[in-house]
């Protein structure tokens, strides 16, 4: 089955121009030019990459690590395995490029458990560019540059996505994420400076060093540069993997897909937000509503309470089961949905499990629990109306 | 600040996650500031704290308090439990304190809505999960969740509580039981097992709701390589984790009125079991546990200093005799350095992980189990008792112990030679239960002919004890001379303290004496000994214990040892795992003052302090065990032999 797709930048990338420029800048050039950019990291979280490359740069190591997160677990997101399918050298380039400016020597593509069918052409794409002089010793006659990558398989984990967990799983360790500060550019992998980018953030990174940072400025909002890949899923007519500018709206991307009539589009993947018709003008952007990639589309008739069912139990199974809130609070959460359907949560208890959420938001160890209420309370929010009926409005608990 | 010496984490020595340690600094970047002092503003009030203090020890020095679960100050830290969320400003999320180290100045405000909120939360969440009725529970009154739904103001389950258990009881172990339906998974067991201990039979598997602490395969603790030691149960901040109690068992034998049951009393309990009456650590109660002991029922109450004088000059005839072997014969059947083996929880932790040096571990029986096979022979003899009506007790700081009195080779009086091992905790209890308040009881000696005990005795209860009064002891029968002409007031400084492993040296000058009677049998005279340097070890917690064996096993320096003391437990059996809870380094630091405060004691009341000079031991050889110390009764009784177990389970 081939997937749908527009047109996508990576198509018109020349084969190594995007290294080739960066080898005739020194590092801190290089890195000069990613910030220029202004490209935030393409993975959810959307930290400013040039920022994360230079912290790397100047931390104290003996070793560096460049990590490409391909773990691709939010559920929705398909666009980082098209990409490793389609354009998987550009993402080498781009971790080589990183590994040229922050001064690391070993690169590992942690690649997602369910993607194993993509290894024999990742490897081959990795032993051609070791015969191509592009990865190894003294790439393309760069005197001391030297560096190679490895495939790294993941087990299936969600939270083996999150950076520090993925670092632990790198140490062979159980993928529970770390205590933050200090963050893995200065102590990660093996306690060595580490930067870990999704998967299109290096394949931009590639683009933007072939291209120039305005040409990637000049796409996209102020505070949010540059072209960005989204996975369509859902109630459309046309799913697949799209590139729009940032700073799209949630309407216009409809039009684009098929979508007519949705009455809400889930924006992030389960741990992003839920987004109902009357928002559809926000633009999806890190300084409005902010996204990985991951859209799903809901029709007229999708039942909300099932959705956010759905997202729970997955956070439910997923979270690394390591602190308090998001261990036993994702299961009070789909136990109250359980009870909503039923009829027997009160307004009251409700409103406390809104108040937990919350809490989930705010004590949460990682970005997973920190999340994982959102689903809930922005339908809770948004779709009263349709959970209002099931709520037992006498005070039965 | 709290001293954090023998933490692990703080040595760069251990083997947890990296998710579940404070992570290291790297300031070299900013190399001046190395050492410099940071400003935090916690509650409005200002402090100048070092770079990387936590939040947490920042306010514990403002006097500010921030609850805590999952931290404890001899384990790495894990940051997991959440309870100790505070604000910080300019941060988006709550920050576990005691996870966040200060590097830069920062504000801080530790009772804001949101931490008061969260703080409810956590409680109400892990209550959602706790299973157990708070009065059906040995931690009531001392456990760490009671306590902070008490402080938080919990009066109702918010997000339910369950009404049936989830999980079995793992009651397979003869020293610490399992009640994973009282686990909140703060992982401190975890973390104790791997990385105090370096044993590792406990670990987190599973995710999301399905997270469970469990052991190898889950299989039942007793058929693990758990060592017994039982720190997990004094860390663990709920009743998930306690010693298989055998206080019904004893009850019972009192209220039979046809058994004569006799309890010995080790000596960390005595400095131990103040805490569980409100004294404070370091307390000692000697006196009047004994009358204590007397009113619950118990016929006789007796010191196990004895035996552990008993156990020095057997195992300390038996390091001679390796000595004489080695040094002069040129017979390494029996290998130096030697090792002790009073600490039952090391035994079973050299049985698993280093069988292949069993021969090294001196062939004594703990003091426990000497004390066991005298009561129900010579003991019973000389009283006209029938070995088969005592009930043997013994009152013992430790869980492994339990599982030592339950070893099938020991049985050798033809009976079981110790029939029970209780707890500082459990004897505690039944003090408690008696209806008497220990430390208002009237002071009483122990009874003969078991009374009479040494000042080397009680010191086997801290980490170089052994050590000390074995070379007392040595020093005294190999030189002729006494121990203070060698050593100030006869304390042997260099084996002393809470450094994990220590190491040290003593030369035997050249005019050594001649060999005392009780073993001039097994050697001709000292010569052989002239201006040699013994060397000696010591570790405590078997982390410690690896280190010194994977030393020795590279050839290192505690190769070069010719005895080392090792004991299971941090501190030594004044850190055991069936002392009172909760455990610190400053509470063990305190149980030691009282236990060499009471060898001292010894020598300010003219009594000895020397396991040789006991008048009950040389009572012993003189009519019981004629053929003297590793004679041939002394091996049947005393002397027992261990099982190469190794480490990989079926
Ligand atoms: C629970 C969780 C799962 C995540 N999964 C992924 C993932 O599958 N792929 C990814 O690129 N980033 C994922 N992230 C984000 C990473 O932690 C990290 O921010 C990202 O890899 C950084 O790369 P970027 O700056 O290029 O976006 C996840 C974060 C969390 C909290
Ligand atoms: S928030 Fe969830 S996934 Fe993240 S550390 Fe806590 S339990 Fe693990």
């Amino acid at each position: 089955m081939t997937t749908i797709m527009n047109d996508i930048t990576f198509s018109t990338a020349e084969a190594g121009a995007g290294l080739k420029a960066a080898l005739e800048k020194g590092r801190a050039d290089v890195i000069g030019v990613v910030r220029e950019s202004a490209m935030r990291g393409r993975g959810g979280a959307g930290f400013p990459t040039g920022v994360k490359w230079n912290l790397a740069a100047g931390a104290q190591g003996d070793k560096k690590y460049v990590v490409c997160n391909a773990d691709e677990g939010e559920p929705g997101t398909f666009k980082d395995r098209a990409i490793l399918s389609e354009w998987a050298d550009l993402v080498l380039e781009g971790m080589t490029i990183a590994g040229y400016a922050v001064g690391a020597a070993e690169g590992i593509v942690y690649l997602r458990g369910e993607y194993t069918y993509l290894v024999r052409q990742l490897e081959d794409a990795l032993e051609k560019r070791r015969e191509a002089g592009l990865l190894g010793e003294n790439i393309q006659g760069k005197d001391g540059f030297n560096f190679d990558i490895h495939l790294h398989m993941g087990c299936g984990a969600y939270i083996c996505g999150e950076e520090t967990a993925l670092i632990e799983a790198l140490e062979g360790q159980r993928g529970e994420p770390r205590n933050r500060p200090p963050f893995p550019v200065n102590t990660g992998l093996n306690g060595c400076p580490t930067i870990v980018n999704n998967v299109e953030t290096f394949a931009w990174a590639s683009m933007i060093l072939a291209k120039g940072p305005e040409w990637f400025k000049g796409i996209g909002t102020e505070k949010s540069s540059g072209p960005k890949l989204f996975s369509v899923s859902g109630d459309v007519d046309k799913p697949g993997v799209y590139e729009f500018p940032m700073g799209i709206t949630v309407a216009e991307l409809l039009k684009n897909v098929g979508g007519g009539g949705a009455k809400a589009v889930q924006i992030g993947g389960a741990s992003g937000n839920c987004i109902p018709a009357c928002e559809f003008s926000r633009a999806i952007a890190f300084e409005d509503v902010s996204t990985g990639g991951s859209i799903i589309v809901f029709g007229p008739e999708r039942d909300m309470l099932k959705v956010a069912e759905n997202f729970l139990e997955f956070f439910e199974d997923e979270s690394c089961g390591q602190c308090t809130p998001c261990r036993i609070g994702n299961t009070r959460l789909l136990e109250g949905i359980r009870m909503l359907q039923t009829g027997h949560c009160s307004m009251k208890y409700l409103q406390e499990l809104c108040k937990l959420g919350e809490t989930m938001q705010l004590a949460s160890k990682c970005g997973l629990g920190q999340s994982s209420p959102n689903a809930f309370l922005s339908i809770v929010k948004h779709f009263r109306n349709e959970l209002m009926g099931r709520a037992c409005v006498m005070v039965c608990k | 600040m709290t001293e954090k010496k023998n933490n692990p984490c703080a040595d760069g020595t251990c083997r947890v996650p990296t998710s579940q340690r404070l992570q290291t600094f790297d300031t070299s970047a900013d190399s001046g500031d190395i050492g410099a002092l940071v400003s935090a503003t916690i509650d409005e009030q200002e402090i100048k704290v070092p770079m990387g203090t936590t939040i947490l020890d920042a306010a514990k020095s403002l006097g500010i308090r921030i609850p805590t679960l999952c931290n404890h100050d001899d384990l790495c830290i894990a940051g997991v439990c959440r309870i100790c969320v505070v604000e910080v400003e300019g941060q988006r999320t709550l920050q576990a304190s005691c996870a966040y180290p200060i590097t830069q100045p920062i504000v801080v405000h530790t009772h804001t809505r949101k931490v008061r909120q969260a703080r409810r939360h956590i409680l109400d969440l892990m209550l959602s999960e706790h299973y157990g009725e708070c009065y059906a529970c040995f931690r009531n009154n001392n456990c760490e969740l009671q306590a902070l739904a008490k402080e938080y103001g919990v009066d109702f389950f918010r997000f339910g509580h369950p009404e049936k258990p989830r999980h079995t009881i793992d009651n397979s172990s003869y020293s610490v039981i399992r009640d994973m339906d009282k686990c909140i998974q703060c992982r401190r067991c975890v973390r104790t097992c791997i990385d105090l201990q370096e044993v590792g039979v406990l670990e987190a598997v599973g995710r999301g709701k399905d997270t469970a602490i469990a052991t190898y395969l889950d299989k039942p603790l007793g058929d693990v390589v758990c060592i017994n030691c039982g720190q997990c149960i004094n860390r663990c901040p709920t009743g998930a984790l306690r010693a298989n109690d055998s206080t019904d068992e004893v009850w019972a034998a009192i209220d039979d009125p046809t058994k004569h049951v006799i309890m010995q009393t080790a000596p960390s309990p005595r400095a131990g079991i103040g805490e569980e009456f409100g004294l404070e650590p370091g307390t000692p109660m000697t006196w009047q546990m004994n009358t204590a002991l007397r009113r619950c029922g118990f016929d006789m109450v007796f010191d196990t200093n004895f035996t552990a004088d008993l156990t020095i000059i057997e195992e300390g005839t038996e390091l001679l005799i390796r000595l004489y072997k080695n040094l002069v014969e040129g017979d390494g059947s029996m290998p130096v350095p030697q090792f002790t083996s009073c600490s039952p929880g090391w035994v079973k932790y050299i049985e698993h992980f280093y069988p292949e040096y069993l021969s090294h571990v001196s062939s004594a029986k703990s003091p426990q189990q000497m004390f066991g096979a005298l009561i129900k022979t010579w003991y019973a003899q000389i009283n006209n008792i029938d070995p088969a009506s005592i009930v043997s007790v013994a009152l013992m700081p430790c869980s492994a112990k339990k599982y030592e009195c339950n070893r099938p080779e020991m049985c050798d009086s033809g009976y079981k030679d110790i029939d029970y091992g209780l707890t500082t905790r459990e004897c505690a209890q039944m003090i408690r239960e008696a209806g008497i308040d220990l430390p208002e009881m009237p002071k009483s000696e122990f009874d003969e002919p078991f009374g009479t005990a040494t000042g080397s005795g009680i010191i086997f209860g801290a980490t170089g004890g052994v050590m000390e009064a074995a070379l007392r002891t040595v020093l005294e029968l190999v030189t002729g001379k006494k121990v203070e002409d060698f050593y100030e007031h006869a304390d042997i400084i260099p084996v002393r303290g809470f450094d994990g492993c220590k190491y040290a040296e003593i030369t035997f000058p050249d005019e050594l004496g001649p060999v005392p009677e009780l073993i001039a049998h097994l050697v001709p005279n000292w010569d052989w000994l002239k201006g040699v340097t013994v060397k000696v070890g010591v570790a405590h917690g078997t982390a410690n214990a690896k280190k010194v064996m994977d030393d020795i096993k590279a050839g290192g320096k505690f190769s070069q040892c010719h005895f080392i003391e090792f004991m299971a437990c941090p501190g030594g059996c004044l850190g055991g795992g069936g002392q009172p809870i909760p455990t610190t380094p400053e509470i063990r630091k305190a149980r030691a003052k009282a236990i060499y405060a009471e060898d001292k004691a010894y020598g300010e009341a003219g009594k000895a302090r020397k396991s040789h000079e006991n008048p009950a031991v040389l009572r012993v050889y003189g009519e019981f065990l004629k053929d003297g110390p590793c004679g041939h009764l002394s091996h049947k009784l005393l002397h027992t032999e261990y099982t190469p177990r190794g480490k990989y389970i079926g």
